[in-house]
This record gives C-alpha cells, structure tokens and sequence, in this order.
C-alpha cells in the first residue's frame, strides 16, 4: 500500500518542530509501523536526510521504549497494543498517517518523536519497591498467598512504563502508573507493610515533577497496551487516605 | 598468551563454593565507601550487582544505553526461571539441576561454576518473592512449576509468559532503592565505547551520551560488564534492536580473552521469517512446548499443497501426520533441547515437509490440550504469547496451530572467565550473558535468568571483593592522566573515522549482509567449506562498510545511524571471530552442528579427546590473527556421556 506520512520533526529539546510530510510506497500490510518507519528511514539516508528518531528496542511489546501519537491516538489505532506491535494491516492503500511524539509537560521532547521519560524513574525511586537487601529472606513458600491476590499483583505489575496513560490523559496525570505499582505492591504481603508510605511518596514526586491531578475520565485505562485496569487507582486511593488519615 | 586459570577451589564438588566463601578476603564497611565499581548493563545480571554492591555499601555507577534501566533486553524474557527447590516433590535436586545444565550443555561447560549456580538458584527464587515478584501459584496460595526443555522435572518458576519483566522488575526496584539512596549512580541512554586500562589493570570506560553525543570517561576500582550476548551478529535474532556486542568486543580488543564465541544457541520455536523489511524475530517461549505438540505433514504432497495454500493443517488427518519429536526422542518427546528440537526441525523443512508459505515452517498445535484442559486454561497460561502471535501473523492459534521455525536466540559464548567471574584482565568482571561461563555448547531453557540473578545478586558480590581487598590503597584515579586521555582519543578517532567515510550504503543494509552470511554458513549447520566461504565474504564486507558506510547527521546530539554503525563494526569484527572458531573447532557439539561430524542418526557427534576444552581467543593487533588459548575442562565428578534423549 502506498501512504502519505506527516511525521514531527524537531531538532532537539530547544528547537521548535514542525511537521515534515512524506510519502512512501509498497508497504507490506504484514510490517509493523516501526518497520515500516525503518523503511521509510532507509529512503531518507538514501536522500541524504538525517532519518526520524524514535525510541525502540524489543519490538515485542514489552519494554515500553516504544510509544508513539498515531492520528491522535497513543499506539495507534488497535486495541491494547504497543506502537512496535502495531501491524500495517490496520492502515489502507491511500491513508494519511499523522505521527507525533507524546505531549506531556513531563516528558519533554529530545529529537522528533523521541520523549524524556526519566521522570518515570524518578518516581519508582521515591518508594515503588520493597525494601529487602539481597540476602536473609525467608524461603519463597514461607508465605502462602491467594492465587487470586498473586493474579490481580500480576495484573497490575504488567505495566510496561511506556507513559501512554500520561500522553492519553488530558491532565497528563501519571494516576494509572503509580496505581499499578502501588497495588501491586500492596496486595502482596511482602510489600503491605510499606503500603501507605509507599503511596504518600510517590504522590508528592509525582505533583513536583509536574504531572497533573487525576479527575477520573479513564481515558488512560483505554490506551493502555497492557490493559492495566483504573480499579488500581480505588486501590490506591484507599492506600493514600489511610495514609492520611494516620498523619 | 595470556595463562587461563580458572582458580576453581580445591576440594569435594559440593563444598567448593562454601569454602571458597569460608576463605576468601572480604572489604570492611569504611573501605567499601572508598571504592567505586562501573557496572555496566542493567538487565538480570547488571541491575542485581549494582543494587546488591550498592547496599554493601560500595560506590556503583550503573550504565545502559536504553531511557531506562527497566528496559533492558532482559525483560523480554517470557518462559521461566530455573531453581531446585523440589517443591513438586517430583525428584529434583542441586545435583539434578546441575547434572542436567552439564548434559544439556553437551559436556563443554565448567563443573564446579555450573555447581554453584544450582547451589544458589534456590535463594534467587526466595529473593525475588521478598521483592514482591508475582510468581505464578496454586489455589494453595503456593508457588506453581512447570517444565522445560532437556529436564524431567518441573523446576520452572514463571509469572505468566512475562517472567523476564517480572523478575527485571523486581532488580530495577532495588536498583531505584539504592538509586534513592545515593550509592548507586545512573546513566541511562549512555554507551560504553571503550575501556581504560592502567598498568593492566580494568580502571574505567569511555562512554558515548547518546543524546549530546558527548564522549566522558569515568574511573572504577574494578569494571563489571553485564551487557548481554551478541546475538544481533545475525541481524535477525530475538534479542532486542540495541542488543549489541561492543562492549565486550572493545574489552576483546584490549586483552580479555573471549570464550566460545562459535557458541550460539538457535531457538527452535520462533515466528518464522515472512519478509525482506523485518527487523527482528520474535519468540514463542519454550514454555509452550508443555502443551503444543510439533508436526509437519508426513506426505510430501501433503505439504506442497499446505504450501500452495491448497490445504489447512486442519485438512490432515491424525494418521498422516508426523510428530518428528515424540517419534525420534520418544523420552524427552517436545520437550527435548533447544538444539535438537531445531535441528530436527530444520531436517524436516530441508527433506521438504516445511509448511507455510516458504516451507521453512512447521506446526506447534495446542489441539489436542485445549481438548483436555479446555480453552480456559491454556489461556490463563499463556495468553499473552497467543495474543502476540495473533497481532503478528493475523492467525488465532486457539483455532488453527501456530507455525514456528528456530532463530538465533542466546550466546553461550562470550568472554571468557575465571570461577571469580573475573576475565583475563585484571579487575574486569563479566557476568549474565557476556560471559561464556555456566551453558556449554548448548543452554537449557529458563536457565540464563537463573544464570544472570545468580552472578548478580549472589557471586559476584562475593568474588569481587577478593579483587578489591587488595584495592583499598588504590586511591581515586584522575581522569585527566594520560591513560584515560589516550583511550578517549582512540574512542574519537574511530566515530571521527566512521563519520568521515561518507559513502552511499547504510549501516542496515551492511548489517543485513553479515546477517544473512552468518545465518547461512554460521548458523543451525556449519561445514568447513562454508566456514571458508564466510570468513572470505565477511573480510569484503568489513572492506565495503569501511569505505561506503553513509552516516547522516550530527555527531554532537541523537544520531542513531553513529550508534548502529558503531556497533556493526564490531559485530563485523566478531562475526569473523565466530566462523573462525567454528571452522577451529572439527566436531559437533550443541548449538555448533558440523556436517562432518554426525552419527548415522544425524545426531551430533562430540569429540572428548581431542576438544574437550573451552577455546578462549587472544587479540593480537589488527593485522595478525587472534591466538587461540584453550582451557581443559576435566571432568570429576560425572561421566561424560553421549547425550541421549531418547
Ligand atoms: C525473547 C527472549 C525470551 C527469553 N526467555 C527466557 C526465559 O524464559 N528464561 C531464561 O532463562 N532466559 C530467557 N531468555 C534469555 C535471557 O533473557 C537473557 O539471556 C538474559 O536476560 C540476559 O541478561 P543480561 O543481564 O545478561 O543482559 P541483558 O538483559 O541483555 O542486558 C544488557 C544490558 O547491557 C546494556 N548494554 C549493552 N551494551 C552496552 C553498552 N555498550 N554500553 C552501555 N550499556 C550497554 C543494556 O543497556 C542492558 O541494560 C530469553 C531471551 C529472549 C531474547
Ligand atoms: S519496542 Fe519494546 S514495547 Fe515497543
């Protein structure tokens, strides 16, 4: 299929982009989008252009580098699906694609459809773990836990970190990452201990690195490749307010 | 040449870990503040020594190229972690676990390493649950086991096909722990380009900021490389796009001796390749051979008309079908090794049985347990894999069976280390997959995290410290003296160089070439002729990139191009490495299959007398060849046998 590509390119964090319009022809239906873009990019070295960057690495859906506005949608078009593993076959003969990095106040643009994610990070490291040293812990079957309790931690700790959720929710609130740590750790007995503490710290991180408030409209739970459910955000809600309450 | 002394302790298999701990020399708390350790790589191996050094108290700097440490290839892993815990009661053992990594590593991997490493699986899985890991369990509230390849135990502990991030999770936790707390430092989007040694000691690394394309040293008492395997030689592997080779290549090239690199394992159960602009191959875990069974068509006619799009798998009877595994290894069945099970696939798609619409294809079909354990079930174990199989090929394999075909997945090979972890260079430790230690010619599944989380988390903060006991003199290293200057120059010269060049073809398109060189004379079958044939191409390929590779862009901020291009001049390189150690290396032996040496089975046929050793390549300079070291692996403590799985 043949498509016309309107691609943001921005030189760096300082520069002002602007959208570059391209057009690429025979595109297998079969390629995923980055392929795709890898194609595309083959034809602007061949040009003698500096080619689009973009983040990737696995290309499998689970290292969250990807991530990508796709006609005004985080990961494009398909359901629960990561940009890498969007096929082609979702597009037409003809299409106009409208590519654009994520738009968040946290997560400044580095180059074209590159993002600065390191906020993330920043708020994993105020308390998203639980404290144990490697060394003297008690045998892993020590402590039975419900099967559906160990299941509903694994929903939640599937986030892949990819900040869809930020780049979809019109307050750019980082609510659904932070909830997922928080009740996955939280439903767990090894990470219950430290619930609330847990909660009051990565929230007050969250506010200062300028994500925004939470108002509800689930848009993120939508987007999300992994389909991280927004009950996570109850779970924490309820985590949060203990913790207030024990103030 | 460098000696090789692989410093295995003295005594009974089983006590050498413990009276190498009960001897060694340890570093007190004031002087561990006075020490910095570089880590290089966050996955599995990286993320679990820099978290668990930096709560000893030492001073880690941490290095990945990806935006996150969380992202490194290591998450990508699906099936499983190995441990003998014997939770099944079903008869495993440490000396099961460790019988089973030597056999499946076709007798070429080193006793008392391979040892430790089932002595110690235990504790990684009693880690990761304090972590808050979410291993799969039973109604009991217990943790669940499943199987894996070249095992008759269920030893496998897995969080839904996503083990890999679970476990990688649970490292960067504790890594963002001591991130927090301030004795682990992080670069992120920051490559290794090269190493700094004084007086021949490891003393630091040269990086590259992706971003601002600045070039920086930084100084280490000691250097730790866990950067993963070189898989992406081949172009085409399941590794991640970025998985690279060039820091241990650069630590080759300045005098650490790389073991094995012939030693690649291919992964019989991936998507098969479908198009000229694919990127990558993507893995189906082993796991699934628990309950997918392997056929192709037992009528060629059959299979040409599968071919032809004139027949569905669904269109052949149960009686004319051939389930090669379960009929040649009727023991192991499906879950034979990885490199038997792709070999065998190969034979089949060769004798023209293939399916899909290349042949080189064949079937894992979930039929007959969807039939017994219902759709349910197999969903709840493995329906993130079936999801991801749909979105790529538009097929549902709940309805029809999915086709796979073996890929480059792993590399047993890498540099070469003592039982400290240590490698010939003074100071410079490689642990996970950059190292050749634990798998032989061949790695069981579920087996490289197991091998990663245990260098990490609780070896190398052992060994290390005999290294570093006779540091703690060693003041802070200036980084403008004239080794580290000199290094960085180097490093320069050659992007400088690299950039200069200016010619018409792309760094892809070079690497495409190497790929497909590797895959066909490299790969699932070798021959000495081939060998020959692969050596000379790579030498006009090297030529060709070195004087047409086309490279847009600024230095000096993100340029991706600078970055792939550097590291396919090393896979280049190393590439010419491996077709030299498999043409040195006259048997077959695991993933390293030579036509020449075969029973009238088409099995392997290993040759103890004369290459029972671990072959560890010297770099001499640029203009002469590499000397190849060997380091005899004497067996004590079990027989050498056949590998036999039938
Ligand atoms: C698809 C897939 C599935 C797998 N499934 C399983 C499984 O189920 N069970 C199992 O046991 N094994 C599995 N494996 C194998 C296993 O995942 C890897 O062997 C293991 O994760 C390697 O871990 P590592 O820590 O050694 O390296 P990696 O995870 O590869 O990490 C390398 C690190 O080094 C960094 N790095 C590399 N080069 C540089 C450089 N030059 N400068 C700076 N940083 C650098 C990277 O940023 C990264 O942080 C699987 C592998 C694949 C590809
Ligand atoms: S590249 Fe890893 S999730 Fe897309």
């Amino acid at each position: 299929m043949d498509l016309t590509l309107k691609v943001w390119r921005q030189k760096d964090a300082s520069s002002k982009g602007k959208f570059e319009t391209y057009s690429i022809s025979d595109v297998s239906k079969d390629s995923s989008f980055l392929e795709m873009l890898d194609v595309l990019n083959e034809q602007l070295i061949r040009e003698n252009i500096e080619p689009i960057a973009f983040d990737h690495d696995c290309r499998e859906g689970i290292c969250g580098s990807c991530g990508l506005f796709i006609n005004g949608r985080a990961h494009g078009p398909d359901y629960e699906t990561t940009t890498c593993q969007l096929h082609m076959r979702k597009f037409k003969h003809g299409d106009t694609i409208v590519i654009e990095p994520w738009r968040a106040k946290a997560f400044p643009v580095i180059k074209d459809l590159m993002v600065d994610r390191s906020a993330f990070d920043k708020i994993l490291q105020s308390g998203g773990f639980v404290s144990v040293n490697t060394g003297g812990v008690p045998d892993a079957n020590a402590i039975p836990i419900p099967k559906e309790a160990a299941d509903e931690a694994m929903d939640a700790a599937t986030c892949i970190g990819c900040g869809a959720c930020v780049a979809t929710c019109k307050n750019a609130s980082a609510m659904l990452f932070v909830s997922a740590k928080v009740s996955q750790l939280a439903l767990l007995p090894q990470g219950k201990l430290e619930a609330q503490r847990r909660a009051k710290s990565m929230v007050a991180k969250m506010d200062e690195l300028g994500f925004g408030n939470c108002s509800n409209t689930g848009a993120c739970e939508v987007e999300c490749p992994k389909g991280i459910s927004i009950a996570h955000i109850a779970r924490f809600n309820r985590e949060f307010l203990k913790a207030k309450i024990n103030d | 040449m460098s000696k090789l002394e692989s410093k295995i302790p003295k005594g009974d298999l089983a006590k050498k870990w413990t009276n190498y701990k009960a001897e060694q020399k340890l570093v007190n708390p004031a002087n561990k503040r006075k020490l910095d350790i570089i880590v290089v790589g966050t996955g599995l191996a990286g993320a679990s020594a820099a978290a668990s050094l930096g709560e000893l108290g030492f001073n880690v700097k941490s290095f990945c190229y990806q935006d996150s440490p969380r992202r490194a290839h290591s998450i990508a892993a699906q099936g499983g972690i190995n441990a003998a815990k014997n939770y099944p009661n079903d008869g495993d053992s440490v000396y099961r676990l460790f019988y089973d990594t030597i056999k499946g590593g076709d007798y070429r991997a080193r006793e008392a390493n391979v040892y430790r490493l089932a002595e110690v699986s235990s504790n990684i899985i009693d880690q990761c649950v304090a972590q808050g890991v979410p291993f799969a369990r039973e109604y009991g509230g217990l943790l669940s086991n499943r199987s894996f390849g070249g095992a008759q135990v269920s030893r496998t502990f897995y969080a839904r096909g996503q083990t890999g991030q679970q476990l990688l999770l649970g490292a960067y936790g504790a890594l963002n722990r001591q991130i927090a707390a301030g004795s682990v430092k992080m670069y992120p989007r920051t490559e290794m380009i090269d190493l700094v040694l004084v007086e021949g000691k490891a003393r630091g690394i040269v990086t590259r900021n992706l971003i601002t394309g600045e070039i920086d040293t930084h100084f280490g008492h000691a250097v730790v490389l866990a950067t993963g395997g070189y898989g992406n030689v081949f172009f085409l592997s399941t590794n991640a796009m970025g998985s690279n080779a060039s820091a241990a290549w650069r630590a080759y090239k300045r005098g650490a001796n790389f073991g094995n690199p012939c030693f690649v394992q291919i992964h019989p159960t991936c998507i098969p390749v479908h198009g000229e602009y694919q990127s990558k191959l993507t893995l189906m875990s082993e796991s699934l051979r628990n309950d997918g069974r392997i056929w192709v068509p037992k009528l060629k006619e059959d299979a040409e008309k599968i071919r032809k799009g004139e027949l569905n798998p669904g269109d052949i009877s149960e009686e004319n079908r051939d389930y090669y595994l379960e009929r040649r290894y009727p023991a192991f069945g499906n879950l034979v090794p990885r490199d038997v099970a792709s070999r065998a696939a190969k034979e089949r798609c060769d004798a023209g049985y293939g399916v899909g619409s290349t042949g080189l294809a064949v079937y894992l079909d979930f039929k007959s347990s969807i039939e017994r354990l219902g759709e349910d079930k197999i969903r709840e174990r493995y329906g993130n894999l079936f999801q991801m199989y749909e979105k790529i090929t538009d097929e549902d394999p709940y309805k029809t069976p999915m086709m796979i075909y073996p890929a480059i997945h792993y590399t047993m090979g890498g540099l070469w280390v003592d039982y400290e972890l240590q490698t010939t260079i003074p100071g410079l430790f490689a642990i996970g997959e950059a190292n050749f230690s634990d798998h032989g010619a061949n790695r069981l599944g579920a087996s490289a995290l197991m091998q990663g989380l245990a260098d990490g988390y609780f070896v190398l903060p052992y060994t290390i410290q005999n290294y570093l006991a006779d540091e703690i003199h060693t003041p802070r290293m200036d980084i403008n003296q004239k080794e580290f200057i000199q290094t960085t120059q180097e490093a320069k010269e050659k992007l400088e160089k690299l950039l200069s060049i200016k010619g018409k073809q792309s760094v892809d398109s070079f690497h495409k070439r190497l790929g497909k060189i590797m895959w066909d004379y490299v790969g699932m079958s070798r021959s000495k002729e081939g060998l020959l044939f692969a050596l000379e191409e790579i030498k006009k390929i090297k030529q060709e990139f070195w004087s047409d590779v086309r490279i847009p862009g600024d230095p000096a901020s993100v340029n991706v191009e600078l970055e792939k291009a550097n590291r396919v001049a090393d896979f280049i390189e190393l590439g010419e490495l491996m077709a030299l150690d498999a043409l040195e290396r006259e048997e077959s032996c695991g993933g390293h299959f030579r036509e020449e040496f075969q029973t009238p089975e088409g099995e392997a046929l290993r040759n103890d007398q004369d290459f029972k050793f671990v072959s560890a390549w010297e770099f001499k300079d640029e203009n002469e060849p590499p000397i190849l070291n060997k380091e005899s692996l004497d067996y004590e403590f079990i027989e050498i046998k056949q590998r036999n799985y039938k």
